[in-house]
């Protein structure tokens, strides 16, 4: 075993032990402790939680690719998934932790007070949840393939028995813990890379200022200045001006990874574990800075391993790097298919350029950006360790959550809400035991056979999410008369169109061939991408509440009497006792 | 009965003030996010902030700087709208 690899063992097997003691320290013995850790979690530490939670493969692994490719393009993803919990803050949050229960659905049982709105709000949050879990099995595999030589269906396998020992025997008490020890590994493992490469790219150790620096080289260039000229002069478009698909296709698609953000059942629940409406407030603050601290180094890690490619490549104009003198790390990600290289004009030099005719780069994957970036930049190996562990701390944390809002939908809403309202505490938490466990097994097979539909998958969720549950918890906040008839055809709508918008473009669950009007920016509705289309659906989601309730009537007084107290903190009646 | 509707006013007024701070809040969120990084990104990129346009910065690292204030500035504010309106609660 060479120094490399017996790092990344220790690291992932060390962090590994250390779910394991926390999930034991930290077991849950009420349905109180299983769904909301017991309601008394410190608004700094669910803050926490709640970016472990939230920052998932997708932040961790293809972020910063994304946007070393898209440039400018990339912000949506930075506004899109950090805006959403402005909303959360000021729209959703505090007074669904003032109604004090323990899932979304419940909520929309009670503000409604109809089991069909409830049945239909599972449904849209397991469609939701269980597209995202897809993307994060496939990530815990992913890293235990690439980076420990394990085959990827074996590591998918090790992942699902170490979310199952702390998700299942700790539930959200287990779950807040092990959250808060993962969001440190996996911030370490973001930033000690990022900073290594700020100082040798610019000499500042500040990646968020780095990104805005001269060059080291002396040159006196600033960094964005140079790679704006690298790739226009290979025929690339401006790094800082490239605007994916055009400004209104931005616009819609950052809003509907906002509202998307805002709707994500299994970032709402967080809020249900703190004290009081206060905390409530201020962890979404806490939250957003922990999210932030991973949000503002991403865009400098994309920005600068785009720069160390494109140098690697071609380190001076014509000076192109030979094919046969190629670094370690070029080798490495060719084995895993990857990377890719054709010589096309037979010299034997690489060219890495825009017109496909001449490009020699015939694959460059986005998501290699992150995990081949301390190799590229030569850093030390405990480095190159870590970022393993932190790419599966960031994908077993998310799907953890993912699997406790799925979970309890089933065992809470379903089961004790809907067909056995007898059911005793005890054995509602066994079933949610059973539930869980049953859903590990589900993700896992996907995992392992991911459907057609993977790579849409966590795009489709925030769609999903955004047009169905953010619509329906807002009005049942904002407005007193939105009416359970309402509710229903809302989320109905909204959803609805969402997935025929989506199916009419990429095909039926995604099959290709199916599509019924192609895949072609022509066809779309205002040149707005299917991923970007959550908003128009949430948009309709409005309108048909507001309609359906002024034809069938408004919600009754003892419901809006309900919406008056949870709308204050503190107990109703206790103002004039000051 | 007095108590009740002194009690009355005080709910929609509590709520009147929540919701003028809200909307000044989202009014600044949009701003600075959809505003300065997406609609009125040319013009801002001609001014510069170091080796950063400003568009672009706002777009990649401005915009969640000031989502992170506002955030805080909202608990702060309401902490007092709270405390204003009696219905404040005990730090556990």
């Amino acid at each position: 075993m060479d120094e490399l690899k017996l790092y990344t063992y220790i690291a992932v097997f060390g962090s590994f032990g250390l779910y394991f003691a926390i999930a034991w320290w930290a077991r849950a013995s009420s349905t109180s402790e299983f769904y909301a850790a017991g309601g008394n979690i410190s608004p700094l530490l669910n803050g926490m939680a709640i970016g472990a939670d939230w920052m998932s493969a997708a932040s961790f692994i293809s972020m910063a690719g994304l946007i070393a490719f898209l440039g400018y393009g990339g912000s949506v993803f930075l506004m899109g998934w950090t805006g959403g919990y402005v909303l959360l803050a000021m729209l959703l949050a505090p007074y669904m932790r003032k109604h004090g229960k323990f899932t979304v659905p419940e909520f929309i049982y009670d503000r409604y007070d109809s089991k069909t709105a409830r049945i239909v709000a599972v449904i849209c949050l397991i469609i939701a949840s269980l597209t995202y879990i897809i993307g994060q099995m496939k990530g815990v595999g992913v890293a235990f393939s690439q980076f420990l030589e394990v085959d990827y269906g074996l590591g998918l396998g090790i992942g699902m028995v170490v979310v199952w020992v702390y998700a299942v025997m700790g539930g959200m008490k287990g779950i807040t813990y092990t959250q808060i020890a993962q969001y440190c590994v996996l911030i370490f493992a973001y930033t000690v890379p990022a900073i290594f490469i700020s100082l040798q790219l610019t000499g500042n150790p500040i990646p968020q200022l780095g990104l805005g620096s001269t060059l080291a080289d002396g040159s006196g260039v600033y960094l964005l200045d140079k790679l704006d000229q690298v790739v226009t002069d290979l025929g690339f478009k401006e790094y800082t001006t490239d605007n994916m698909g055009g400004s209104l296709n931005m616009f819609a698609y950052t809003m509907t990874l906002m509202i998307g953000t805002a709707g994500l059942p299994h970032v709402i629940m967080r809020f249900f574990t703190v004290p009081s409406v206060k905390a409530a407030r201020s962890s979404a603050g806490y939250a957003l800075v922990f999210i932030a601290l991973l949000y503002t180094v991403a865009p400098a890690v994309g920005a600068m391993a785009r720069l160390n490619l494109m140098n690697t490549i071609e380190p001076e104009p014509g000076q192109n790097l030979v094919y046969e003198e190629r670094p370690k790390w070029f080798k490495d990600w060719e084995k895993t298919g990857l990377l890719k290289f054709e010589d096309k004009n037979g010299d034997g030099k690489i060219q890495y350029v825009a017109d496909e005719q001449r490009n020699e780069m015939v694959k460059v994957d986005r998501d290699i950006m992150v995990l081949a970036n301390p190799a590229i930049a030569n850093l030390p190996f405990w480095v190159i360790a870590l970022v393993a562990a932190g790419g599966l701390a960031a994908a077993l944390s998310t799907a953890a959550g993912l699997l406790l809002a799925i979970s309890s939908s089933i065992s809470h809403d379903l089961m004790k809400g809907v067909l056995k309202p007898d059911l005793s505490e005890k054995n509602e938490l066994r079933i949610s035991r059973l539930v869980m466990t049953i859903s590990i097994v589900i993700a896992g097979w996907l995992g392992l056979h991911p459907p057609g539909f993977a790579a849409g998958t966590v795009a489709l969720a925030f769609g999903l999410a955004a047009a169905s549950i953010f619509p329906v918890l807002m009005m049942g906040i904002f407005s007193k008369k939105i009416s359970g008839k309402g509710a229903v055809a809302g989320m109905c709508a909204g959803i609805g169109i969402t997935m025929l918008y989506v199916f009419q473009h990429k095909g039926i669950m995604f099959i290709s061939g199916t599509d019924f009007l192609g895949d072609m920016e022509p066809n779309w509705f205002f040149g707005i991408s299917p991923n970007a289309f959550g908003v128009i659906g949430a948009i309709v989601n409005f309108a048909v509440a507001f309609a359906v309730t002024k034809v069938t009537g408004d919600a009754s007084p003892k419901i809006q009497q309900l919406v008056e107290n949870f709308r204050m903190p503190g107990e109703v009646g206790k103002a004039h006792h000051h | 009965m007095a108590d009740n509707s002194q009690n009355e006013t005080d709910k929609s007024g509590y709520w009147r003030e929540n919701l003028r701070l809200i909307f000044i809040c989202l009014i600044i969120w949009f701003v600075v996010s959809f505003g300065f990084g997406l609609i009125l990104v040319e013009p801002l990129n001609e001014i510069r902030l170091g080796g950063y346009k400003l568009g672009f910065w706002f777009a990649q690292q401005g915009s969640i700087y000031t989502f992170v204030a506002l955030i805080f500035w909202y608990s702060h504010k309401m902490n007092q709208l709270d405390k204003k309106y009696g219905v404040e609660e005990e730090d556990q």
